[in-house]
This record gives structure tokens, C-alpha cells and sequence, in this order.
């Protein structure tokens, strides 16, 4: 669904920006907290569980909003393949944002480990305890927070690329006010 | 602008190095972060590696205190310990629990009088859903104050060279109290007689919200008879077991839960450092073993006795053990859980 407009609306830009935040926290808390034996490592573990449900509750709203936003049409001079890229990648980020903490939570499910967010305040189980299943979700969670984090990398990289190359517009759309503002300015200008 | 503006078909190489830059930075805090590029960091595999003899695992069992049984029963708590922690477990009443008996090592086959230390893991669980588990050993004290010196400590006593272990007991001297424990200390030849200790301390936290530092064991109520190592390896290779299952089937088997409260400037950070035998200490209730099974296909095989599992009321303390050990232990269930055909239920589930 594309509209008129040349940005995405104020709340779709917020969210965006504050779940990049919460994202990449959260993939470098997966990775860290699994790699040590510190007592870091709890405090890690706590933050990871409720910051994954608060992804996942967000990843819904921004759903909702993408549907009722949609999005700003892409350049009409962009290449098929990066077109295809830029409506590929958007499946795909909503699929990890939504599918990840659900995963997470179905494998400590499994494995009959409590899913504890904070106090007393826990998420009940969804799955049966189940070696196999556990060890199929813990593998998905495992490499998918990888391939998350490497299709970050390239969301950037291409984001770069508009901004840096292109000059197409593409970063503005979903940019902050202040630095759209700004480049609009630049741009008259240059004008 | 001016470059690249008056330009348009220059290769943008400040750009594309901009780009180049700012990924291989992000990717290398990744990479930092997910600790591949800092090998001296003790990662919970190695720790767990540590623990193993030179011939490999034994396939889906734990990778330590490999050899165990499970059972069921009840937590009866008196709602003596609702003083210390706002707990629900402590709250007059009962209480399922899920646990399993044990002794340590990396071979689910060794012959139980071999084994020096016996171990017994519980979860406790509220009708809330919130649970309590815990891992605990029979001796009075852990071997190593510190999660590194006991990585320092396996790696000493695995190593080859005949000076490995004298240079980590020269720095630690503490170790030699925990081997004239393994050494010196009256065996029994039941778990029933057996007293099982936290080791590690923990926070408990009431309901105005002061906190207390507790460690705590399970005591038996039947009394112990020792039993000496030679008259103990005369035995059945499964006595320990073949003994839980006659006693539990003639009579529930019980111990009572005994928490100690350290003073101010105990040493609650070092569980090689017992704490002085006046501290205060509440029982706060019984144990329950109403049931044995086979850990093959028992309820306690594919759970996980992470110490760190607490239900509010209750958290870590300046101790560095329980993380290490829940780091440790989650390695451990992971790899069994991937082996788990290698140890395969004998009955369908549900039977």
C-alpha cells in the first residue's frame, strides 16, 4: 500500500527509530549475555526477556499503523532489483521483529524454564516441554539473531547508499523531523 | 556537494568508504560483544568443557552430576519464612516440587561408591507459577571461591604436568578444605541420611522489603549412620538408588529446610568460607519424597536445576556462583537436549 505523501507519518517514524534502539540493544544482549559467566549474565537475561515482549508488543502496533499509514511510494527511477530488495526487506524485518520474541519465548517454553519479565510478573508457557522442539527453536532463535543483525547491517548500508549516492529521498522518508527539516533546507539552498 | 554533485557518474568512493566504515564498525562491536575476538573471556562452554573427562560426554546426560534419579513430592511450609522473604513458598501450605538425587561426576555410570559428593536438585513450584529451584551438594563448603579459580582449579587437576595442581593450591590454599572434606567425612548409604547445602547465598527480600542474606540446607530426618568407603564398595554399583526406591516405596522420606541468616560482614560473596555456627537459623519447613522414578523417563531429566530460577522474594547476592552456574548449566541442558536421541525415553510420553 503506498499514499501520496513523501514520508511516513509521525508515529511510524518514532517507532522506527525507538525500535531500532530496543533492537539492536537486544541482539547485542543475546549475543553478549550467551557468551559469559559473569553476573552480568542474569542482569542481561532479565532485561532480554521483558525488552522481547516489549519488541514484540510494538512490532504489532507498527503493523497496525503500516496498514493504516502505508508507506511513501519509492523513487519511480529506482532499479527493479533495489526495488525488490526494499519491499522484500520489509517483510522480512516485520517477520523477525514479530517471530523472534515469539520463538524465544515458545523454546524456554519447552525447555519448562519460567519466561520471567519482572517481580512476580511472568508470561505462561505456549509449548509443551519437548527436548527436540527446544532444541529446533533454540537453533532458529540462535541463527535468526544473527541473520537479524546482518540484515540490519544492510538495511544501513543501503539507507547510506540513498543518502550518501542516491540522493533520492529514501532516508528522509522515514528520518526524524529535525534532520529532514534540516535537509530540506540544505536543499533549497543548494537550489 | 561540489564533488560528487558536479560529477554524477565519478565513482562515489567517499561515500562507499563512509558506508564500509560505518558497517565494519558495527559488525566488530557485534563480534566483540558475541566474544569471539576476546579469547581470555571465560565463555560458559569453556567452563563446561572443563568438566569433562578425556574420553568425551556421556550423550544427553548432564555434563556434571551426570548420574541421578528423579522424584516427586511436596513443600510443606510452616510460614516461618515469610519473615525473611515475601515468597509464596514460604506461606503455610504445600507445594509441589519436582527433584532429583545425585552424585557428582561426568559418567552416569560409575559405581556410586566411587563418588564422594551427592548432590540434590528441587523445584518448587507456586500456584502462581512462579518457581524456586536449586541445585545443592552434601559438602559443608565449595572448592573454589571464585567461578575463574574453579575453571583454574578443573584445569589444574586435569593437566598433565605435576606441578599444575601446586601452583592453584599455592594461590588457593582453601582447596585443601574441601579435599580433607571429600577425604575425611562420614559416608552414608542412603540420600535419605544425607544433608544437602546451598553453598552459594542469596538475597531474600520481605514483604516491607529488607533484605537478608541467607544460605540454606536440606537436613534429613532420618538419622545417619556412617558407613566406611571400603564397606561402601562392597555394594551394589546402583546402591544409592536401588536404596531411594526401597525406602520411598516403604515410606514418604523427608528433610526439613533450614535457612541460615549471615550478619553484616559474613562472608556471603565466598561460598568456600563457612559462616560462624551461632548465625541465626529458622527451619521453615519438610520436604516430601512421595515418589521415585527412573530419570530416564522421570519428570526431573529434561529440567534444568538453574539456580537462578527464584520466584520473587528471593534474588542472587554478591555471590558470583549462581550466574556462572546458570550460565553453565544452560550450556549443558542445550547440548543434552540435542543428544536427547542418544538417550531415548523407554516408554511413550503420557504413559
Amino acid at each position: 500500500m503506498t499514499t501520496q505523501r513523501t514520508r511516513f507519518a509521525a508515529p511510524q517514524r518514532f517507532l522506527h527509530w525507538f525500535m531500532a534502539a530496543c533492537i539492536i540493544s537486544m541482539l547485542l544482549i543475546g549475543v553478549g549475555m550467551i557468551s559469559t559467566i559473569a553476573p552480568k549474565y542474569l542482569t542481561l537475561l532479565a532485561i532480554h526477556k521483558p525488552l522481547g515482549v516489549t519488541i514484540l508488543g510494538l512490532a504489532l502496533i507498527r503493523l497496525a499503523l503500516r496498514i493504516y499509514y502505508g508507506a511513501p511510494a519509492l523513487p519511480a527511477d529506482l532499479p527493479i532489483p533495489m526495488k525488490l530488495a526494499a519491499e522484500l526487506s520489509q517483510y522480512v524485518f516485520y517477520a523477525l521483529m514479530i517471530g523472534m520474541p515469539l520463538i524465544g519465548w515458545g523454546m524456554l517454553s519447552a525447555a519448562s524454564h519460567p519466561v520471567i519479565l519482572f517481580g512476580s510478573v511472568h508470561l505462561p508457557p505456549i509449548l509443551p516441554l519437548n527436548a527436540n522442539l527446544y532444541s529446533l527453536l533454540r537453533r532458529t532463535h540462535y541463527f535468526l539473531g544473527f541473520a537479524f543483525f546482518a540484515l540490519i547491517l544492510m538495511h544501513v548500508a543501503a539507507l547510506l547508499f540513498h543518502k550518501l549516492v542516491r540522493k533520492d529521498g529514501i532516508f528522509e522518508a522515514m528520518a526524524p523531523s529535525f534532520i529532514s527539516h534540516q535537509t530540506d533546507e540544505l536543499i533549497q539552498r543548494n537550489q | 556537494m561540489a564533488d560528487s554533485g558536479s560529477r554524477p557518474n565519478a565513482f562515489p568512493l567517499k561515500p562507499i568508504m563512509v558506508i564500509g566504515a560505518t558497517i565494519s564498525i558495527a559488525a566488530i562491536a557485534f563480534v566483540y560483544t558475541a566474544g569471539w575476538i576476546t579469547p581470555h573471556r571465560l565463555t560458559p562452554t569453556k567452563l563446561v568443557a572443563a568438566l569433562l573427562p578425556s574420553k568425551g560426554p556421556a550423550l544427553g546426560h548432564r555434563r556434571n552430576h551426570a548420574k541421578g534419579i528423579c522424584f516427586s513430592g511436596a513443600f510443606d511450609a510452616n510460614g516461618a519464612g515469610s519473615e525473611l522473604s515475601k515468597a509464596k513458598v514460604f506461606e503455610r501450605g504445600q507445594y509441589p516440587v519436582v527433584g532429583r538425587f545425585n552424585i557428582a561426576g561426568p559418567d552416569p555410570q560409575v559405581p556410586d561408591a566411587m563418588v564422594p559428593v551427592r548432590g540434590l536438585g528441587i523445584r518448587i513450584m507456586d500456584p502462581d507459577g512462579q518457581e524456586w529451584r536449586s541445585a545443592m551438594i552434601d559438602a559443608p563448603v565449595f572448592a573454589a571461591p571464585t567461578p575463574r579459580a574453579f575453571f583454574e582449579f578443573l584445569t589444574a587437576s586435569a593437566s598433565k604436568d605435576p606441578n599444575a595442581f601446586k601452583q592453584y593450591s599455592s594461590t588457593h590454599p582453601e582447596i585443601f578444605t574441601f579435599i580433607s572434606w571429600v577425604k575425611g567425612h562420614s559416608r552414608t548409604e542412603s540420600w535419605t541420611e544425607d544433608r544437602f547445602n546451598s553453598l552459594d547465598s542469596f538475597v531474600f527480600i520481605d514483604k516491607a522489603g529488607a533484605k537478608s542474606v541467607v544460605r540454606w540446607s536440606f537436613l534429613p530426618y532420618t538419622k545417619p549412620v556412617a558407613v566406611s568407603p571400603e564397606e561402601l564398595v562392597k555394594r551394589e554399583p546402583d546402591f544409592l538408588e536401588e536404596d531411594i526406591i526401597e525406602r520411598v516405596v516403604a515410606a514418604p522420606q523427608s528433610w526439613n529446610l533450614v535457612i541460615t541468616v549471615a550478619n553484616p560482614g559474613d562472608p556471603t560473596s565466598d561460598p568456600t568460607r563457612a559462616w560462624p555456627a551461632d548465625r541465626r537459623m529458622v527451619n521453615v519447613g519438610t520436604l516430601t519424597v512421595r515418589q521415585i522414578e527412573l530419570e530416564v523417563d522421570g519428570p526431573c531429566r529434561d529440567i534444568n536445576f538453574d539456580p537462578s530460577v527464584l520466584p520473587a522474594g528471593m534474588t542472587t547476592s554478591d555471590d558470583p556462583f549462581p550466574a556462572a552456574r546458570s550460565a553453565a548449566y544452560r550450556v549443558s541442558h542445550n547440548a543434552r537436549m540435542e543428544e536427547s536421541s542418544s538417550y531415548p525415553h523407554t516408554q511413550k510420553e503420557g504413559k
